[in-house]
């Protein structure tokens, strides 16, 4: 009697850590499913690069003499300003403003660029004249081939403040 | 054969053809429910009727308890989606074609505008109405036991209708949208040492273009919506589950062990309806008469003077011209939310949930943080504006300092000196002085919105608002 009682028992138990097993299996594939579809969505959703990032966007500005001691063009397809300081310098600074992305306008009468959001202000080389700007302006790469000022504006650089070694001498 | 079973096979042999067989098929019950056992019938067995209560106590119908604002959520939204699939057939997703399907929207599509402004104003609407509903829970003590994370499942909701709202503000690809969605992602940007990367990928890219587009689409049409169903059934069930809504009592009251019922049929389902149809009439009427805006095609090369982010983000815009950025966009709202979040589940000492205010002392020390809001607010807002200045108050010390720690812990002091002082001038007790602080916060920001949204013109400096 005992001894079959104790079978019956140990049988069931045999079965229902087999079962628990099973049904710990089942939920661990299903929380793996949904894992992977989380994987999914967070792939999807991943700002993917443009294809021809490698090759950078160049603009050409325009030949050299183009651009007069301290001056301030504006390239609006470029989205920059290639400014040129009075020691013959260039410098492309980002139309962006460092504080909530507005674009900011080049006021020529004050020299300086204000920003319309905040009223942040930089000077033309992009430093803060005012703020609530947390930082100068973006730069863009400048490269001068045969006189001719060219501009990569692929990837913009962050700076904190203006430098001498951000201009490019022609 | 029961007297019951009689009357219904007495209706059931009154449509024995085939049109009544398939009625019959679909509507199972009493057709013309006659006594309350039959409503309670109706309510339990019906799809839609079933997720309301069979019985519930009687004082918790007084409109004045809930004034609806629940239930005018969910016509709300329901109305959001109803228009919202008719505009899925006219938009175009596309920097390209957006503004343009807009304009065709409104020009040559049969009450075209008519659909946009319900659609509009609905969503706007849902914002201020589920705030009202948060503050109405929150007054009448309805977060405590069993009701904590009924809250909780609240606030999810509540966010799920602001990113609704923020996503569907881009769409229309207006000067307004752009720029508003130009400066509130470059909020994000803030966040400390992720904020760069977490800003890319709410704009799919370094700035807001085609694929900003798709995916707030794709978020706003589906995603946030199908969220917020799911988590409304919940937010319902849970209500159910707590035997509804908190009872009201007046201070000091006692709730008798068997209040006194109501079958749901008709008293609570008429009360919603009645509320439901004046909603409903009151979105038409205002989107017949007031237009939702529609300004010049985005254009990323000029942003309008003054660029404001949508209304219910300009208070967080406004903290953003008083305090360094990692305070305005990350650490006060991250703090705040916490503090709603966490609402629930403090320690308190009095049994008040029902009783509006807490108590008659908690009424009046209410309104005192309301008169001290309306005060301080302001008057931080002007001096900051012409005083201090963005420099700080310690001009010499890093920014994160001088306009950041140093004004969050003048505030922090100020606020834990305003608790004392009514522990020790009025006696207040501890859930008292938490409500006045949470009033006080509450005043405060929307002082901030109000200012932000009225009393900023061009460059952001203040001005009266008919110079806005």
């Amino acid at each position: 009697m005992n001894a079959q009682a104790t079978e019956r028992n140990e049988s069931a138990d045999d079965q229902s850590s087999r079962r628990s097993f099973l049904w710990k299996l089942w939920l661990g594939l299903g929380g793996v499913a949904l894992l992977e579809y989380a994987g999914l969505f967070a792939d999807f959703l991943w700002p993917r690069k443009p294809a021809d990032v490698d090759d950078g966007e160049v603009v050409i500005a325009g030949a050299l003499e183009m651009f007069e001691l301290g001056s301030v063009t504006a390239f609006p397809k470029g989205k920059f300003y290639l400014s040129r300081l009075e020691n013959g310098g260039f410098l492309a600074v980002s139309r962006q403003c460092t504080h909530l992305g507005c674009t900011v306008p080049w006021d020529a009468e004050q020299g300086r660029f204000v920003c319309p959001c905040h009223a942040s202000e930089y000077d033309a080389r992009g430093d803060v004249l005012s703020p609530p700007a947390p930082r100068a302006l973006d730069t863009f790469p400048v490269r001068i081939e045969n006189g001719i000022v060219k501009v990569d504006i692929s990837e913009p650089r962050r700076r904190s403040s203006f430098e001498y070694a951000q201009l490019t001498m022609p | 054969m029961s007297k019951r079973q009689e009357e219904e096979t007495e209706q059931g042999e009154e449509r024995t053809g085939l049109s009544g067989r398939v009625w019959r098929s679909i509507v199972r019950g009493p057709i013309r429910p006659r006594d309350d056992r039959d409503r309670m019938w109706v309510i339990a067995n019906n799809f839609i009727l079933h997720l309301r209560p069979k019985k519930l106590p009687a004082r918790s119908l007084r409109y004045t308890h809930t004034f609806g604002l629940g239930g005018m959520s969910a016509v709300l939204f329901t109305l959001l989606v109803a228009t919202g699939i008719l505009l899925m057939f006219v938009y175009e997703p596309s920097p390209e074609r957006a503004y343009d399907s807009i304009v065709g929207l409104q020009t040559e599509v049969f009450f075209g505008k008519l659909v946009r402004n319900v659609h509009h104003w609905s969503a706007n609407f849902l914002i201020v109405i589920v705030v009202l509903h948060l503050l109405r829970v929150y007054f009448s003590v309805g977060y405590r036991e069993p009701r904590q994370f009924n809250w909780v499942i609240g606030l999810v909701l509540l966010l799920g209708v602001i990113a609704s709202n923020f996503t569907g503000y881009l769409l229309p690809w207006d000067q307004l949208s752009y720029w508003a969605i130009t400066i509130s992602t470059s909020m994000i940007a803030y966040v400390p040492f992720i904020g760069g990367w977490l800003q890319e990928v709410a704009r799919d890219g370094p700035e807001i273009g085609a694929a900003t587009l798709i995916n707030f689409y794709t978020f706003h049409t589906t995603v946030i919506p199908v969220l917020l169903i799911v988590f409304m059934g919940w937010h319902f069930w849970r209500v159910r589950k707590a035997k509804g809504v908190v009872i009201p009592r007046a201070p000091g009251e006692k709730l008798e062990d068997q209040p006194e019922v109501v079958v749901a049929l008709p008293h609570l389902i008429m009360r919603e309806l009645v509320v439901a149809l004046i909603l409903v009439a009151f979105v038409l009427s205002f989107s017949v008469f007031i237009n939702a805006p529609l300004g010049e095609a985005a254009n990323p090369g000029m942003s309008p003077n003054p660029a404001k982010a949508p209304w219910y983000f300009v208070g967080i815009q406004e903290m953003l011209l008083h305090f360094h950025p990692l305070f305005a966009v990350v650490i006060i709202p991250l703090v705040a939310f916490l503090a709603l979040l966490f609402i629930p589940y403090m320690r308190y000492d009095d049994d008040v949930a029902g009783v509006w205010f807490v108590s008659q002392r908690g009424r009046r020390l209410a309104v005192i943080a309301v008169l001290a809001a309306l005060v301080i607010t302001p008057l931080w807002v002007v001096v900051d504006e012409f005083w201090i200045g963005s420099n700080g108050w310690l001009p010499a010390a890093p920014p994160a300092i001088s306009n950041g720690l140093l004004p969050v812990a003048v505030m922090v002091g100020a606020l834990i000196g305003f608790g004392a002082l009514l522990r020790k001038r009025f006696s207040a007790s501890r859930d008292e002085v938490l409500q006045a602080a949470f009033v006080l916060l509450a005043v405060a920001f929307l002082v901030l919105t109000l200012i932000g949204v009225w009393f900023r013109g061009a460059g952001m400096a203040l001005t009266w608002p008919w110079n806005v």
